[in-house]
């Protein structure tokens, strides 16, 4: 175990050490100005450095800063306060599953569609290509505000633009997976003449499993990533994104600085998350233990 | 040379006679010309009877077996499986199927593999478990009903796909080089073991293989055919007793019969090509 938390100590005092010393560099300039316009001459280094990682708009906030106001906006204010951080991390959190159970559902429905039937398998994958090139920022605000008019608002647009996302991964995951099976294990079901649904459960299913793992790994974090810019379009609704983009309207760097890093934390806990879920099933399946 | 059933065999379609074979041809359209993988194949199977198809590579054995199994169509002839066409014999399961690999689904104990079959037709999980236990009992696997198929060796294996494809008791079993992956000493004690199995439950076994010995130790017929055009050059009846221990291998007898299946790849002109 040591052996593995030593490096990644390392790595961490030197993330520390370079992003602190980035902070003097980076507001070095505000910080002078500051003292030219207060008249201070000959300010010493110290007193320098210890101001330029405490301004109050900093253009890269110090470590301690962010860490402060995750501390004090997500732990030390009430989870249901509309100015937790805690709070909107459960709003986005709500979206983010929601889409990447429909994103996954969606998924799966076209690579079965792809597989088993030769329409499909000629004409969508061009098109589910095509999804993927449009930005989803300009589609995102396109959905919201569509939705918003006829009175849908909240979770489901959100959730919609997590979809549209995520289900990209997981189809060409499954559309992969669903064909693994070798023709020796096909014709085997044949020589039983097991039906095309029995083919599917028994066989085409269960190959296509670590596929399926390793493309919901990819589209939860990317269905997080929908569900934040989702938010971004709506203000009254809440969430990360919300965070995020008040916080550059006022010029709010440790605010912005402290939803990002919670928005991280957030993706490693869903993907670390359908990891497990993942060992758990290939526990189940026989896998050969690594 | 094109052998015809001999006149005391009785008609095609009539009980005993599990495979019949007329004229039967198959040829795969390639993008290089037409492959004829058989030609006029005739060939009587009766109920009881082990038959080695043996010949090298390209001579159509694995595609007649196959054609059997209705896993390809032949393009000319007539092919009957106890009196049906392949495809009626398919879907009424007539056979069990055993391929060059074991085929076990990894993520399937060998006891979930070999119930696969039963699953698929529809047996209770009673007869399921009745079942399971009885073909790893024939098959010397009792014990290890719930490995999964990497915890298992090659030749234990393939002894599990033989189990799978007993359990739902077809008369008929189709094995397509079923030891060809297996080292010699292996190979030795299942060919027994077969020996045994074949006598205990009375089935009708095709075996295709490439070993002159393995044919000749195993079958009560050897069909010896020969490439381009896939064809049977030689049907041997063997005289070997029923019963056969493994160093019935030296005896005149079986060398004798060794020498024929030898003559008959080499009057296929192919005898450089076995391995």
């Amino acid at each position: 175990m040591s052996g593995r938390v030593l490096p990644i100590l390392i790595v961490l005092l030197a993330i520390m050490l370079f992003w602190y010393a980035a902070a003097i560099w980076m507001n070095a300039p505000w910080q002078s100005m500051l003292y030219a316009r207060a008249g201070l001459l000959d300010v010493p280094v110290q007193q320098f450095v210890l101001d330029s990682w405490a301004q109050d708009k900093p253009v890269l906030p110090a470590p301690h800063q962010v860490f402060g106001e995750i501390w004090n906006a997500a732990i030390a204010i009430a989870p249901t306060s509309r100015r937790s951080l805690a709070y909107h991390a459960w709003i986005t959190l709500s979206g983010t599953l929601f889409g990447f159970v429909l994103g996954t559902a969606l998924g799966i429905a076209l690579a079965v569609a792809i597989v088993h039937n030769d329409a499909a398998n000629r004409s969508l994958m061009p098109w589910i290509i095509a999804s993927q090139t449009v930005p989803i920022l300009a589609v995102a605000p396109m959905v919201v505000v569509g939705f918003g008019a006829v009175g849908v608002t909240g979770l489901l647009p959100k959730a919609l633009i997590s979809m549209y996302l995520s289900f990209f991964p997981v189809v060409v995951g499954m559309v992969k997976g669903l064909r693994t099976p070798e023709t020796i294990q096909l014709d085997l079901l044949q020589t039983y003449n097991a039906t095309p649904w029995q083919v599917f459960a028994k066989l085409r299913w269960p190959a296509a499993m670590p596929f399926l793992f390793a493309s919901m790994k990819v589209g939860i974090a990317i269905s997080l990533i929908g569900a934040v810019v989702g938010e971004l379009s709506n203000n009254a609704g809440g969430g990360l994104g919300v965070r995020l983009l008040t916080g550059s309207y006022n010029g709010q760097t440790v605010q912005i600085w402290a939803a990002l890093f919670i928005a991280a934390a957030l993706a490693a806990v869903l993907v670390i998350a359908v990891g497990v879920l993942e060992r758990l099933v290939n526990a189940r399946m026989g896998a050969r233990p690594i | 040379m094109s052998v015809t059933s001999p006149n005391n065999r009785p008609e095609p379609g009539s009980p005993a006679v599990v495979v019949a074979a007329e004229h039967l041809g198959l040829t795969f359209g390639t993008n290089d010309g037409p492959v004829h993988a058989l030609s006029d194949v005739n060939l009587t199977i009766n109920k009881g009877e082990f038959v080695s198809f043996i010949g090298p590579s390209g001579c159509g054995k694995t595609t007649f077996l196959r054609t059997i199994a209705d896993l390809e169509q032949p393009t000319s002839g007539r092919l009957l499986i106890n009196g049906m066409t392949p495809q009626q014999a398919r879907e009424t399961r007539a056979y069990g199927y055993v391929f060059q690999a074991p085929a076990l689904y990894p993520w399937r104990t060998i006891e979930k593999n070999v119930a696969l079959p039963l699953e698929i037709m529809g047996y209770s999980a009673i007869e399921q478990a009745q079942r399971i236990k009885r073909t790893m009992e024939l098959v010397n696997l009792a014990g290890f009903e719930k490995k999964f198929p990497w915890q298992l060796s090659g030749g234990m294996q393939q002894r599990a796909s033989i189990a799978r494809a007993l359990a739902f008791d077809a008369d008929l079993l189709l094995m397509d080089e079923p030891f060809g992956a297996l080292d010699e000493i292996v190979r030795d004690h299942l060919n027994s073991e077969l020996l045994k199995l074949w006598a205990a439950t009375q089935k009708t076994i095709c075996f295709v293989t490439h070993s002159i010995p393995e044919a000749v130790y195993l079958s009560t017929k050897i069909v010896v055919m020969s490439p381009r055009p896939g064809r049977v050059t030689d049907i041997i009846e063997s005289t070997l007793p029923l019963e056969r221990p493994l160093d019935i291998r030296e005896t005149p007898e079986f060398l004798a019969i060794a020498a024929r299946v030898r003559d008959g790849l080499r009057a296929g002109h192919s005898y450089e090509d076995v391995v």
